[in-house]
């Protein structure tokens, strides 16, 4: 199977090594596995994969992780417009 | 409770934690919050109960015990919520139940009420003792209930604790299925009810293994996965809607050749079919090996292809002073069409970002705008023309 990439250089998510323990909890929860540790510290392999969906953030103890999460779905974002509301998020 | 202001509303994606995991958001209503969900919250399916196969007595009273084979009746409950018949009613009641002889050393599996997610789970633990809690996600799968927080630390927290949990096991530790991680704060469930919460494998299937691991996933069961036969199966929800506008407008074109305005024929509409069979069927079908990034773009691109090939099959192009207008036409619609379509198959891919398909959106959607709408101009004079 090849591998399937979205847009480059739009994901919302920041992470801030020098509140890192590595426990490791972002690399268990990321259902697209961008997250590894080494050397006691959570490192990101390919930002370019994130979806945003927040199980990261969520999960640090530490609160080292930040994202906007939401859902990457054209309908619901139109749909949320035109009902006048934010975009589909959680913010 | 820092999770409660995250907890907003929002789309989630529909997913199941099943076998045939397909985090996806179908974007129909009951998942991404936009019907209300009051006055049915409360029905739920297992009345008869046909599941449970007997009760057992523990030190917190009495257990349903689940059977891990799924009964005709289960198969058709799970057709009829495929298909939408009484979806949002095919709920289990939230609790404790037990798969095989549970007892105070057996795992904690935490699933969703969604009948369809529960099934799912309970058919993979043949042969294991388990105790499953089902949190009230009020009839939703785990993924678009994690979004939305119903599969969310304030439920987990209370379940456990509604259900004496900590007096029936021995243990203090909670598998929960990895796509209910955006929803709970592990680290906050631990401070509050002292359990440790595991996040196991992505699809219920892994589960077994992931125990005889001893609670180990490999990386392949933490991954989330979009191969051609979840996108095949997410390519008819995608159809369904353009088809049904398709088959109005036949119907009005038909009406119209019956009055004698002579507009309907295949030649006037297999164009559009075709559109719509490429923004809806063959992007998602294709999707990895289109060139770019965008799936509106993947989507022009194709319709742009089939608008040329529909151009010279009709002996439209090269242009003479009569045919460069509905040439013109099928070059501004039938690309939009299809980019249109396209970009809507954001919502069932597994790997595009709210950030994402927003940037995607902002050029598309007045490219697809302009387009479509200069093309309903020109197909307007081309239509005076032949009357």
């Amino acid at each position: 199977m090849r591998e399937h990439r979205h847009l480059k250089n739009v994901t919302t998510l920041a992470y801030d090594p020098d509140k890192c323990t590595g426990c490791g909890m972002c690399a268990e929860v990321c259902p697209h596995a961008i997250f590894f540790i080494e050397g006691k510290k959570a490192r990101i392999s390919d930002r370019d994969l994130c979806m945003e969906c927040g199980a990261c953030s969520k999960n640090c103890p530490f609160a080292a992780i930040s994202v906007r999460p939401g859902v990457g779905c054209a309908w619901g974002i139109l749909l949320s417009e035109i009902k006048g509301r934010e975009a589909p998020s959680c913010g | 409770m820092p999770d409660t202001k995250t907890e907003g509303d929002r789309n989630p994606r529909l997913a199941e934690e099943g076998r045939d995991t397909r985090p996806s958001c179908e974007c129909s209503p009951e998942c991404c919050g936009w019907t209300s969900d009051k006055g049915r919250a409360e029905s739920y399916i297992n009345e008869s109960e046909h599941w449970i196969e007997r009760r057992a007595e523990t030190s917190a009273g009495a257990i349903p015990v689940v059977r891990i084979k799924l009964s005709r009746q289960d198969i058709l409950g799970k057709v009829k919520a495929r298909f939408g018949f009484g979806r949002m009613r095919y709920r289990v009641k939230p609790g404790l139940y037990a798969v095989g002889d549970p007892g105070a050393g057996s795992p904690v599996l935490v699933s969703a009420n969604y009948k369809l997610s529960f099934d799912s789970l309970r058919r993979e633990l043949g042969g294991l003792d388990a105790w499953i809690l089902v949190l009230d996600t009020k009839g939703i799968n785990v993924w678009c209930a994690a979004g939305k927080g119903t599969f969310g630390t304030e439920e987990l927290v209370r379940r456990v604790d509604e259900t004496s949990l900590a007096r029936i096991v021995s243990h203090r530790t909670l598998i929960l299925p990895q796509l209910g991680a955006p929803g709970v704060a592990a680290h906050e469930v631990t401070r509050r009810t002292h359990f440790k919460v595991i996040y196991g494998p992505v699809r219920a299937a892994d589960i077994k293994v992931f125990l005889a691991a001893g609670m180990k996933a490999t990386p392949e069961m933490r991954r989330v996965k979009f191969g051609l036969r979840e996108r095949f199966v997410l390519t008819a929800i995608e159809l369904t809607n353009p088809f049904k506008y398709l088959v109005i407008v036949t119907a009005v074109l038909w009406i119209l050749s019956l009055l004698g305005l002579r507009l309907l024929s295949w030649g006037t509409l297999y164009p559009y079919l075709g559109a719509i069979l490429i923004g809806g069927f063959f992007v998602p079908a294709l999707l990895p090996w289109i060139p770019g990034r965008a799936f509106a773009w993947k989507g022009w691109l194709l319709g742009m292809i089939w608008a040329a090939f529909v151009n010279f099959h009709q002996g439209l192009l090269p242009p003479t002073p009569i045919s460069w207008q509905p040439a013109t036409v099928h070059f501004l619609l039938l690309p939009a069409i299809s980019a249109f379509l396209a970009m809507g198959f954001t919502g069932s891919s597994t790997y595009t970002s709210l950030s994402g398909v927003l940037k995607e959106m902002r050029y598309a959607v007045p490219v697809i705008l302009a387009s479509a709408s200069i093309g309903v101009v020109f197909l307007a004079f081309v239509l005076i023309g032949a009357l």
